[in-house]
């Protein structure tokens, strides 16, 4: 049976890692490689490395240590944060990410995710997507890190990358995202139930109890997770194992 | 040993070079992992690795665009018979033809082709993620207990005589995780990508 995914998601700004997990046997703790491989070993299915550079002076830290990460990193690596043209998700394939996140530049050039999707395949190709609820059952694409809305509904947006070539939806809600009172489930419910390729749910989990939410009730095929593991609140083991008493499908 | 890993530009072959590199060093193999299109490397290699990401069609035209190097594999593996493994399209390339996109001829190595997943609705596409494999009794798993976890993302899979069926995976049906026919071996899966198992397996392909 295929197993639920737990993908710690960890921020680099320049080369360091700046929500990084706060564990006393790291030698250096900002060091990303020593996260990948800390993550790995602890059980994680996925790695997502998320770039807050905000220079593109700095491109070349990110895809030294994207290489060096993945040098070091037996599990899949996804790469997102600045990805805005095709020469950007080349370089990142080639120093060793396994799948490249899309954010602001699907919203603005929808050509770009076929484009992507038809060099690189499906499957290597994850649209980021952060959506803020407007009314009960609507919700708006924000871009450019949560900063501009768009006035795009998110589940027309998400069919619509789905048809472009979409392999993976990463959807963080907005609403929900640092508040550690769990997913919105609402969302995640309209958008798996409307398409067809797998849903990374991201935004909100703060118990144990909200990543079996966002997978049953959201019908999430992945849950991403940044401060609860960072901060050491939970280990991905014991996030499995409640998972698995649940009977969810996960990898132990 | 030398094992050559095929450079044509697609692949993820950083990642499969580290992997083959560190179960080399782990288990105190010996072997000279190099990623190379010199068409008389991958001749005179003792072992080949196809690694493949993207669409058979792309991986199936760079592989024969680079001069010689489709002529050098068949060489080593079709006459000499050294051991081969082929990693996800690197795999379904040994299919007589792939209907992704469009259709497109395989090596025709070993028999059958390569067909799009049909699942019932609940089951989402892209095969993503961690998913259980059951093996044969197999030299390339040896070591590795039954229906242990492999990473997988695919969309269309490798239809074969059951015979060269190694191990499957089920997703709203079988689909076929690994084949193998005499010295031509190829995983659906990712072992590079596959954390321990990934390792052990790839320890076993080095040995094999």
């Amino acid at each position: 049976m295929l197993k639920k995914r737990i993908i710690p998601c960890l921020d680099v700004n320049n080369g360091r890692v700046v929500k990084g997990v706060n564990f006393i046997d790291l030698v250096d703790a900002g060091d990303p490689v020593e996260q990948a491989k800390l993550y790995g070993a602890e059980g994680a299915d996925e790695l997502c490395f998320l770039d807050i550079t905000a220079s593109s002076d700095n491109r070349q830290m990110l895809l030294d240590n994207v290489q060096k990460t993945a040098e070091n990193c037996f599990i899949p690596l996804t790469v997102g944060g600045g990805v805005r043209v095709i020469g950007d998700i080349k370089n990142l394939l080639h120093a060793g990410a396994d799948k490249v996140s899309i954010n602001t530049a699907a919203v603005t050039n929808r050509k770009f995710v076929s484009e992507a999707a038809e060099k690189y395949g499906t499957s290597t190709i994850v649209i980021a997507v952060d959506a803020k609820k407007t009314t009960d059952n609507t919700w708006e694409v924000f871009t450019h890190g949560g900063r501009n809305a768009t006035g795009i509904n998110v589940i027309d947006y998400c069919q619509e990358v789905e048809s472009l070539g979409a392999g993976e939806i990463l959807l963080t809600s907005m609403d929900k995202d640092g508040t550690k009172s769990g997913f919105d489930i609402n969302l995640l419910k309209n958008i798996t139930s409307k398409l067809n390729v797998p849903v990374i749910a991201s935004g909100g989990v703060g118990t144990l109890e909200h990543f079996a939410e966002g997978i049953i009730e959201g019908g999430a095929s992945s849950v991403l997770a940044a401060s609860v593991f960072h901060f050491g609140e939970f280990k991905i083991k014991d996030v499995k194992r409640y998972l698995a008493d649940k009977n969810i499908p996960v990898r132990i | 040993m030398k094992i050559a890993i095929i450079n044509y530009g697609y692949g993820n072959l950083h990642s499969v070079a580290k992997a083959f590199e560190k179960a080399n060093f782990d288990f105190n193999l010996n072997s000279n992992i190099e990623v190379t299109n010199n068409p008389s490397k991958i001749e005179n290699a003792d072992k080949i690795v196809l690694p493949g990401v993207g669409s058979f069609l792309d991986c199936s035209t760079a592989i024969k665009q680079i001069d010689g190097v489709y002529d050098a594999m068949q060489e080593n593996i079709i006459h000499k018979k050294n051991k081969f493994m082929g990693i996800c399209v690197g795999m379904q390339l040994l299919a007589d033809i792939g209907y992704e996109n469009q259709e497109c001829n395989g090596f025709g190595w070993l028999p059958g082709s390569v067909e799009k997943i049909q699942v019932s609705p609940e089951y989402k596409i892209p095969h993503m993620g961690w998913n259980e494999v059951n093996a044969i009794e197999s030299p390339l798993f040896k070591g590795i207990s039954n229906n242990s976890d492999f990473y997988f993302v695919h969309s269309y899979h490798f239809k074969t005589a059951k015979e060269n069926i190694v191990a499957s995976t089920i997703y709203s049906s079988e689909i076929t995780a690994a084949v193998q026919k005499d010295n031509i071996f190829g995983t659906q899966f990712h072992p590079e990508k596959s954390h321990n198992n990934g390792q052990l397996l790839i320890k076993n392909f080095i040995d094999w």
